[in-house]
């Protein structure tokens, strides 16, 4: 079974909202009509936005550190969205795992919207039907896009290529091996939804450099102390005159 | 959650509409065994027709609450895992069940279909009325589990809810059947409103032991569970954008807490206390009590209706915890 579903490495992102914008450019040009925009310069804007991009301070000052947190349908394996909805508007796809609304089934009823913990869904206020994000569902298949090109909007629009696509379900995929390698994690296990898409955590680079990795401390030549020993910032020739 | 007034009026006008059948036929079931005055068969026309109107009045509210209104026909399909399917389904279900119930009343059909123990006849309307009654009883569950089947709503999550819908709705239905059946001149007041009275405070302790249930609700999602982070202080600095969205409209209800704990005493007060004296004193009187039990009813749907704002308005939604800050 193929589970396709986006990693996102809060260890890179930068907040930059390029996959925000990119996800609505997409997703507004498409077959399905366009992602309502009201009152866009006006004093109380909204709009429909199937991704979005979150800041967070973790830590009290001045100990403290900035999380960027892009936040899209996570694509559940146990979607509590799906059985709620009365018309089977709301639903996941077989082949991919992908979930989505029929939006000429929706009736705008918003009971889906309720069943999902994480706030990914949004009724649009023009087309008064629930919307979501596709995983771009009408790109990542579309033959007429050269195939490095078939990939969500927003992974393609990430710089800082915080944004990985792939199969969670398959032990080789991109997806799976950062998952594994680098401690990918799902929002909100507690409800048991079992999210597709996952979370690499922020993580700090540290080397350990011990002291005798500084000196050579099986230098025979030291052990005997056969040549004068130069200072540390002096320049040497060869490993003869070196620490 | 925000409470739309279109699901207010559609749970509280339905409420009624089920309490009043289930009251009509409770009539008819008692004075067939001969334990209260028989009413004429007119009272229990007119008792189903108000029925329908305020069930009808419900479904009317509702379609208020869709975007697509003109697709509601789809949602009987997924009555296997959705109680909202279930729910459209049983309730025009029920309505029909007392249209017939009413048609049979009023045309004054009522053929014995077979005979019980003890020589009694098996009649057409007792039948309707157990038919109807156990669709009543259904529709309460399903308006309920609505609500109750989101676990990520704790404090809608309890079969609390579904007690409180039943009791509150046969509540405000056995009410007005009092105020009808004054009105009709009927000998049934006192047992009617012997029975309002009851179920409106078996409703009350019901609906205080939600109340301290909600109190005592320890969110199962924190901030720490939303995003990830084992950090015991995380701050939302951004939500991703100013201006505001589905997300931040539809989950809170954007009033502040005294107004919250304000709708609290005036539901508690106007939908159990003043009713149940009202109802008391009508027991009482020795003139037509008809005006004083309308006003019961009519002060005991307002509490309802501030009954359910609060319901609506106390559900915290986890997906708050996405959205606190604006900048």
């Amino acid at each position: 079974m193929t589970q396709l579903a986006l990693v996102i490495d809060l260890n890179v992102c930068v907040g930059c909202q390029a996959c925000v914008t990119s996800c609505k450019e997409w997703n507004t040009s498409g077959d399905a009509g366009p992602l309502v925009d009201m009152n866009p310069y006006g004093a109380d804007p909204t709009g429909t936005f199937f991704n979005r991009v979150q800041t967070f301070e973790v830590g009290e000052f001045p100990n403290t550190e900035t999380v960027h947190f892009p936040k899209s349908c996570l694509h559940c394996e146990e979607p509590p969205c799906v059985p709620v909805c009365p018309t089977g508007a709301s639903y996941k796809r077989k082949e991919d795992g992908i979930v989505l609304v029929d939006y000429d089934k929706c009736i705008g009823c918003k009971y889906c919207s309720w069943a999902c913990p994480y706030g990914v869904r949004e009724v649009d206020a023009q087309r008064r039907v629930m919307t979501k994000c596709t995983l771009c569902v009408d790109r990542i298949y579309d033959q007429n896009l050269p195939e490095w090109d078939r990939k969500p909007a927003c992974v393609r629009a990430c710089p800082t290529n915080a944004r990985l696509y792939g199969d969670i379900h398959d032990p080789n995929s991109v997806v799976s091996q950062a998952i594994r390698e680098n401690g990918g994690y799902q929002l909100m296990p507690e409800w048991g939804t079992k999210p597709a898409n996952h979370y690499l955590p922020r993580r700090k680079t540290r080397i350990t450099v011990r002291e005798d990795e500084l000196e050579r401390a099986d230098n025979p030549l030291k052990i005997d102390s056969k040549l004068p020993k130069p200072g540390r910032d002096e320049p040497s020739l060869d490993d003869v005159t070196s620490w | 959650m925000h409470p739309a007034f279109s699901v207010l009026f559609l749970t509280t006008l339905i409420g009624a509409g089920q309490g009043l059948f289930l009251a009509l036929f409770s009539v008819e079931v008692y004075s067939e065994i001969g334990l209260v005055p028989a009413p004429g068969s007119d009272f229990f026309a007119i008792g189903s027709l108000l029925s329908l109107a305020l069930l009808g009045l419900g479904l009317f509210a509702s379609f208020f609450h869709l975007g697509r209104p003109e697709r509601a026909w789809r949602t009987a399909t997924k009555w296997r895992t959705s109680w909202l399917s279930r729910e459209v389904i049983v309730l025009p279900a029920f309505m029909g069940m007392v249209f017939l119930y009413g048609l049979a009343h009023w045309l004054q059909f009522n053929p014995p279909l077979g005979v019980l123990p003890g020589d009694n006849f098996l009649l057409l309307t007792v039948v309707l009325g157990i038919v109807g009654t156990l669709l009543a009883f259904a529709l309460f569950v399903s308006t309920a589990m609505i609500y109750a089947a989101v676990k990520f709503l704790q404090e809608w999550h309890s079969p609390l809810t579904v007690v409180n819908y039943t009791l509150l709705g046969a509540a405000s239905g056995f009410t007005l059947a009092t105020a009808l059946a004054a009105w009709a001149g009927t000998g049934l007041v006192p047992f009617l409103a012997g029975w309002a009275i009851i179920l409106t405070l078996l409703g009350l302790i019901t609906r205080v032991a939600s109340l301290i249930r909600n109190a005592h609700i320890e969110p199962k999602s924190t901030l720490q569970t939303a995003i990830g982070v084992k950090h015991p202080v995380i701050q939302q600095k951004s939500q991703g954008f100013m201006g505001g969205s589905f997300n931040t409209r539809e989950f809170f209800h954007h009033r502040s807490p005294g107004f919250m704990r304000a709708t609290k005493w005036i539901f508690l007060i106007s939908a159990f206390a003043i009713p149940v004296l009202l109802l008391a004193l009508a027991m009482a009187m020795t003139v037509d009590p008809t005006n004083v039990l309308i006003a019961a009813f009519a002060i005991q749907y307002l509490g309802l209706l501030a009954e359910r704002w609060f319901f609506f308005a106390q559900a915290n939604h986890p997906q708050n915890l996405y959205y606190q800050s604006v900048s």
